[in-house]
């Protein structure tokens, strides 16, 4: 029986904790090089094309901004929650309940000037997805309704009003029948604050974002509660810390996020309601809170990279002509080898010295 | 020696020496164990036991020495193997799984399946025979302390062991359950079984045990015949200083004010088998330390809670704080008011293990004035009330940016002790106050009670430890099944009498059941 053990650690690893996030985005690259061969594909050729190419220029790099800007606005709220033990899996149905939320106020408001447009879109949009996050947060509260289904089955809901909606009353009459909203106007769209990129004011308030929710779980009594609460939901009944008002917080505050995404979605690079305003970017978020650790800082670093994955895949296609599903594939691989990394935080893989004599078969006499 | 003479010794162990990180846990330990020898080890915690014994079990290999097991060496490379020897083994922590029920949880431990009614009919047996009694459909989950450790003991003696080892087995027995355990012990020992008994009840250990091995730092330091030694000379081996524990004078109380005070508190059970209180009365006087004695299981915890406000009652005037009803209150509320709780359960209701001293102490100070200014927390005052309980309390830890699931039990106790005490409460509930710490930390943490109570402040002590309650109380009272006798003077009961309480008698008939 000699070889590796796999042992538990008498205490979690300082240093896998950090180190597995690179090590596994390491993984991912070597496991996409050997993918790339076998389809067929010059390695070389397609990691620049996947990795390289679409950061090389100012644009490229406004577009990395356009992708993160709703994944670290979703995933700061999600890592929060996820750390005070709230499950909110349904932040994508939240951000189309923001999109819907925007987009009735911009094609309410069609037609008119003011500068009020944009910011009542936001709000709306905000609005709308704490309302959908509430649902779970008060089935879980008052009768103890697990979140993680709730949230995750209201994505679906919100994903047909929003079909139902572009088909039906929001189609645009001057729109030869296509399923889709009229263009927003110029006082209905985010303003760009790079010339030359797409990259919209949403960018500064996703940076907002992680400052503030660094300062919360860092600084403040209410942060302090939250991780109490994920940690250890006895000790935070203990210390005087309501489980019920933390659960509501935590999905006013993800839900919330999640809306304010959908909205900057609609009203930044999309600029109209589509029967679909995101590629996944709230399930997607999940993978970015785990991959930046449940930390701010981590969330914003995650969030690029992730972005990443999702421009250099639609480049790869272009260039290198890879399959649309690389992107998947690439994001699944990320998270499959975080959560492989993550297991060296707590256990370690040892050489077993020389198996000493087996025992002498004692006399059970029982 | 006596026992044994001409038979090889049923357990050697030779030079067993087992190293971990920064530490070296068990040095060259010899220890021998002979037929129908009842053998204490002894020790801090932190002292090396623990490791001993799993080695023993084979849960943790040594990096030296030999174990012989009937004169033959052995290895023991899995419990699975140390059963198979004859060895059976009673853990202090609980290995037990907590969605299981009683019978399941045996099960689990058994090299063979007998079937589930054979299997209660052989617990109703030994249940009989050591006075363990058990439900056995009853998921381990919603059992006390106590009741867990029943099953672990039960599982054991099913295996009819030839080394049985027992850790802390008597800490949440009632006195006349340990005595029928030690009847039960003595009765093994004399079939010719030997038992390796590990328990800080240093009283215990003279009265029972034929030999013991004293631990310190890893190493022997003396195996001496209790018998021949005191508790307080067997505390000095241990710590190797003495071990001072305080005299309690009972104050004059009657003109004492009334501090806390339940009056008739009940309150239903909030989940599957825990307890209801029902009409719990109780006065509560500054500088009084009123004891609550009764077995695992009869409401403590409940009681504790409904005290803390972790569950609120259903009338505000069942529990008065400082002459204020407060029984709507939460717990940060309470605490303003001056009480302070400390729950049974160190590691995830007292503490949070994951969590640096500096954290664990705003857990229950932030209700506290200068903790917390506009919502953000002021952690240099916290940091620096930590210190202060780290230096006051003695608290053996490298600093206080260390998570709280790293200190040993004793340090940790000693710590949320500490934490408590350091924010001047006038009124102290403690639940287990010194279950499982080692017996300089138990000194310390008595010390520190009794010294709270002659400041002015009423100590309400639960504990199932009936020596420390008649030791350090001025009254005492007896939970049972959720209900609560009358406080007697601790001068004017005898130990029979508090155990035929915690037993039941003396409640009146067990009333019919209510609606349901």
């Amino acid at each position: 029986m000699s070889g590796w053990v796999v042992e538990r650690r008498p205490q979690p690893s300082r240093l896998w904790r950090w180190a597995a996030p690179p090590v596994a985005l390491l993984a991912t690259l070597a496991a996409g090089l050997v993918l790339f061969a076998l389809l067929g594909h010059d390695p070389g050729a397609a990691l620049t094309a996947y990795f390289i190419t679409p950061v090389a220029s100012l644009y490229g790099l406004g577009e990395l901004g356009v992708k993160a800007t709703p994944l670290v606005l979703i995933a700061t709220g999600l890592a929060l929650g996820f750390r005070a033990g709230v499950w909110n899996i349904g932040a994508e149905g939240q951000l189309i309940m923001g999109a819907i939320g925007a987009g009735l106020v911009a094609l309410a408001s069609w037609g008119l000037e003011g500068s009020w447009i944009f910011p009542t879109m936001l709000l709306a949009g905000t609005a709308f997805g704490i309302l959908w996050a509430l649902v779970p947060a008060e089935l879980r509260v008052r009768l103890g309704v697990n979140e993680i289904l709730v949230s995750l089955m209201l994505v679906y809901v919100a994903d047909l009003l929003l079909k139902a909606l572009v088909f039906g009353p929001l189609k645009d009459p001057e729109g030869f029948g296509f399923p889709q909203s009229r263009l927003f106007e110029e006082p209905a769209l985010a303003p760009v604050i790079l010339a030359g990129t797409r990259l919209h004011v949403g960018a500064l308030f996703a940076l907002l974002a992680v400052a503030l929710a660094w300062w919360f779980t860092a600084r403040t009594l209410q942060g302090f509660a939250w991780r109490v609460e994920g940690l250890a939901p006895r000790a935070a009944r203990y210390a005087g810390f309501a489980e019920g008002r933390i659960v509501r917080y935590a999905f006013i505050l993800s839900g919330g996020l999640a809306g304010l995404a959908g909205a900057l979605e609609v009203a930044g690079p999309i600029g109209q309601l589509l029967p679909s305003v995101s590629p996944g970017y709230g399930f997607t978020a999940i993978i970015v809170a785990f991959l930046g650790r449940l930390h701010p800082l981590g969330v914003l670093l995650a969030g690029l990279v992730v972005a990443l994955s999702y421009i250099g895949g639609e480049n790869a296609q272009i260039e290198v002509g890879l399959p649309e599903a690389v992107t998947g594939v690439f994001q699944g691989l990320l998270l499959f080898f975080l959560l492989a990394a993550e297991f060296l935080v707590h256990y370690r893989i040892r050489r077993r010295e020389r198996p000493p004599a087996p025992a002498s078969s004692p006399n059970t006499a029982r | 020696m006596e026992m044994g003479a001409g038979r090889p010794p049923r357990l050697e162990l030779c030079g067993i020496t087992k190293r971990f990180p920064g530490v070296v846990a068990n040095d060259s330990v010899d220890l021998t164990v002979r037929p129908g020898e009842i053998h204490a080890l002894l020790g801090e915690n932190g002292a090396g036991k623990s490791t001993l014994v799993k080695i023993l079990y084979g849960v943790l290999r040594p990096d030296a020495g030999e174990i012989r097991f009937e004169g033959r060496p052995v290895v023991i490379r899995s419990p699975h193997d140390a059963r198979r020897l004859g060895i059976g083994m009673v853990f202090q922590h609980f290995t037990l799984f907590e969605a299981l029920d009683v019978a399941e949880n045996i099960a689990l431990g058994l090299e063979w399946w007998p079937g589930r009614r054979e299997l209660a009919r052989r617990l109703a047996q030994l249940a009989e025979r050591y006075g363990l009694e058990l439900d056995l459909a009853r998921t381990v989950h919603d059992l006390s302390a106590g009741e867990r450790q029943r099953i672990e003991i039960l599982r054991c003696l099913l295996q009819e062991p030839k080394l049985l080892v027992l850790d802390e087995p008597t800490s949440v027995l009632t006195p006349q359950e340990a005595d029928r355990l030690f009847v039960t012990l003595r009765r093994l020992a004399a079939e010719g079984r030997s038992i390796l008994y590990i328990s800080h009840r240093l009283e215990e250990v003279v009265e029972l045990c034929h030999r013991a091995t004293v631990l310190r730092a890893g190493r022997v330091v003396a195996t001496v015949d209790p018998r021949a030694e005191t508790p307080a000379s067997l505390a000095r081996l241990m710590v190797g200083d003495d071990v001072r524990e305080p005299e309690r004078r009972h104050p004059d109380l009657e003109a004492a004010p009334v501090r806390l005070r339940a009056h008739a508190l009940s309150l239903p059970p909030d989940r599957p088998h825990a307890v209801a209180l029902e009409e719990i009365s109780l006065e509560l006087r500054a500088g009084e330390i009123l004891g609550i004695a009764g077995v695992a299981g009869n409401g403590q915890r409940e009681l504790v809670e409904a005290l803390a406000g972790e569950r609120l009652l259903p009338q505000a005037g069942m529990l008065e704080l400082m002459g204020e009803p407060v029984g709507r209150l939460g717990p940060a509320a309470r605490r303003r008011l001056g009480l302070a709780v400390l729950p049974e359960e160190r590691l995830g209701h007292a503490a949070v293990g994951a969590m640096d001293l500096v954290d664990n102490t705003l857990l229950t100070a932030w209700p506290q004035p200068g903790m917390v200014r506009h919502g953000t927390i002021r952690r240099r005052q916290v940091a620096a009330l930590a210190a202060t309980v780290v230096e006051r309390f003695r608290v053996r830890t490298p600093g206080l940016e260390v998570p709280a699931a790293a200190l040993s039990g004793g340090n940790l106790q000693r710590f949320v002790v500490g934490r408590e005490i350091a924010q001047k409460p006038k009124v102290l509930v403690v639940d287990q106050p010194t279950w499982g710490v080692d017996a300089g930390a138990a000194a310390a943490i008595h010390r520190a009670l009794v010294a709270l109570a002659e400041e002015g402040a009423a100590v309400l002590l639960v504990s199932q430890d009936l020596d420390e309650i008649l030791r350090f109380c001025d009254r005492v009272a007896v939970l049972y099944r959720g209900r609560l006798s009358a406080p007697m003077p601790v001068g004017e009961v005898t130990l029979e009498r508090l155990g035929l309480l915690m037993g039941g008698a003396g409640f009146g008939t067990v009333r019919a059941e209510t609606v349901s």
